[in-house]
């Protein structure tokens, strides 16, 4: 039985190559000397010089976390009520019309969100006179709006494998219902509220399209400015800082996954001794 | 005591209408609101003003056009038959890469399989634009990767048909490569979570009774991984359906994807009820797959 298992590891393998070659690729070009982007003229480290002294790429950064930072976390709290509600109430009024709400979001196409998000902010204006201009605020409400449910998903997951016995148990201690959310439901659910957030952070920070369609004059997000120029082809400097961006990203990423790893590991050591204990 | 009454209603009912009530309230507003406005543009009629719509002034309120035309118009009907086919080939070879590597997944030493799943999540974390514009700079003419497969199919083919450089971007195939390029962490993630839940020791059962190991993987293998072969196909096809980001960049203008088609609508032609009534119709050929998906999801759950 324990053959080699020899055409499944060469898929694994073609499918890494298939995964890395490109973003690969893009790293050793971000170091090309010659401005023809597919071209090899030598090394150089330019692309990285002008990056950094060009102000409009840093606006559009500092764009881009102001608005992934507030809309991650106003859609962490809108989606974790929305979780906890579905998880834990089992009938309430237009339960049914609510998870279907909560799903939609996820299915639809960004293309419709981002065109219906434009006609109700235009027809808001048109009717009430708010929002007089689309931007900032206009981007971060529809931000919200969309990376809830993904927010919404993982701790709905989290709060059914959750043990509601705890949670019993504090009732009928005499704990009432916001103390037994604040004391007990909150901090089970935790890791699960922080990798909603970090989902949300991200998709806020990568999304184009929903942007581009509730955005307005003078708002233009790292993901805008690099959409406006990649449209044209492939230029050096956008390789240099997708470099920067993949390898903070990476770092971010391999640095959680350690992180969550051990807490994991520590978690179950605990669980381990406090069974010992009690037996 | 009117402190201890708002204390005791609000224990007994208000909280719980206040989680309620927030997310739902928001959603209604944001989501559902937006997405109507879509449905009535869609019935207006098309003016010169700012905004570019009305509704009605003479009988009937109503307009039928913009749907008339999305049927009767070959051009929307293309684009809709353009995009369900380069999502379904998308798909299907999603299926066929990201089969082996989740089934592979599994089968590796349990200390390679956490970093090579989180090999699989990383590009996901990375930004979707520049995973596309990665495959920009791959597909150009005069890009190395382009040099590579021009040599191979000079030397594979009669010299009459030899190329100078392979004609990639802007082509309905470069669109299918990169989505399947995006989307296959989609692919693989739901197949490996539901081949990981497979017992071993089936495998090994029928192995003993003299199958071969084709004939365990047909008979036993997948069909137990059924339910992760619908959800990781929608997790594709749906998103890879109305996709414009990827067309719009590597596709060919045409013959357009059918997000492409509601953006210029919007856009370019600035014929708002037009781009409402394909967003509309193409929301309705969504519906479909995603009741198929969340009927077999929920038979998976159940069966668990």
């Amino acid at each position: 039985m324990k053959r080699r298992p020899v055409f499944l590891i060469t898929m694994l393998a073609f499918g890494f190559a298939f995964f890395y070659i490109p973003i690969l690729s893009m790293i050793v070009y971000s170091f090309n000397e010659s401005r023809l982007a597919t071209v090899w003229g030598g090394f150089s480290t330019k692309w990285y010089v002008s990056l950094f002294s060009n102000r409009q790429v840093l606006a559009a950064l500092v764009l881009s976390l102001k608005i992934a930072f507030i809309s991650a976390s106003i859609a962490t709290i809108l989606g974790t009520m929305a979780g906890i509600a579905l998880a834990r109430f089992r009938a309430f009024r237009g339960r049914v019309m609510f998870s279907g709400l909560v799903t939609a979001p996820l299915i639809m196409p960004e293309v419709i969100t981002g065109i219906s998000s434009l006609m109700f902010f235009i027809m808001l204006a048109e009717w009430i006179g708010w929002p007089a201009q689309r931007g900032f605020t206009t981007v971060t409400l529809a931000h919200i709006t969309f990376s809830m449910v993904f927010v919404t998903t993982v701790v709905q997951a989290r709060m059914i494998q959750a043990d509601r016995a705890i949670e019993e148990a504090a009732m009928d201690l005499g704990s009432r219902p916001w103390q037994v959310l604040f004391d007990v439901t909150l901090p089970v659910i935790f890791p699960a509220i922080l990798s909603g957030w970090l989902l949300a952070f991200t998709i806020s920070l990568d999304d184009v399209v929903i942007t581009s369609f509730t955005t307005g004059p003078g708002s233009t997000t790292l993901p805008l400015l690099i959409w406006s120029k990649v449209k044209l082809g492939v230029t050096p400097d956008i390789n240099a800082l997708a470099t920067l961006m993949v390898l903070v990203v990476g770092a971010g990423v391999l640095i959680a996954g350690i992180v969550m790893n051990r807490a994991a590991a520590r978690a179950s050591a605990d669980a381990r001794l406090a069974y010992r204990a009690n037996e | 005591m009117a402190g201890s009454r708002l204390s005791r209603w609000f224990d007994r009912k208000g909280w719980s209408d206040l989680i309620v009530g927030a997310p739902y309230i928001w959603l209604l507003v944001f989501f559902l609101l937006p997405f109507l406005v879509v449905v009535a543009m869609s019935v207006a009629t098309k003016t010169s003003t700012a905004p570019p719509i009305s509704w009605g002034g003479e009988v009937p309120l109503v307009s039928w056009e913009a749907y008339a035309r999305v049927f009767g118009d070959g051009l929307y009907l293309r684009a809709f038959l353009t995009s369900v086919l380069n999502a379904a080939v998308a798909m299907v070879l999603c299926l066929l890469i990201g089969y082996p590597m989740a089934l592979g997944l599994v089968r590796v030493a349990p200390a390679w399989r956490n970093i090579l799943l989180m090999l699989v999540i990383l590009p996901f974390w990375t930004s979707f634009l520049l995973r596309v514009y990665a495959w920009m700079g791959l597909m150009g003419r005069n890009s190395w990767f382009n040099g590579m497969l021009t040599d191979a199919w000079n030397v594979l083919v009669p010299v009459d048909w030899a190329v100078r450089s392979i004609p990639m971007m802007n082509t309905n195939f470069a669109v299918v490569l990169v989505m399947v390029y995006t989307y296959l962490p989609f692919m693989i993630l739901p197949l490996y979570a539901s081949l990981e839940r497979l017992d071993p020791t089936l495998d090994e059962a029928a192995m003993d009774l003299g199958s071969k190991p084709a004939r365990v993987f047909w008979d036993v293998t997948l069909p137990q991984s059924i339910p992760g072969i619908i959800a990781g196909g929608m997790l594709v096809f749906i998103p890879a359906a109305g996709e414009l980001v990827i067309p719009t960049l590597v596709g060919n203008a045409s013959s357009p994807m059918i997000g492409r088609v509601i953006s210029d609508e919007f856009a370019q032609a600035r014929d708002w009820p037009m781009a409402s009534a394909v967003a509309v119709v193409l929301l309705l050929m969504m519906v479909v797959p995603t009741m198929l998906y969340s009927h077999f999801q929920a038979r998976a759950e159940g069966s668990k």
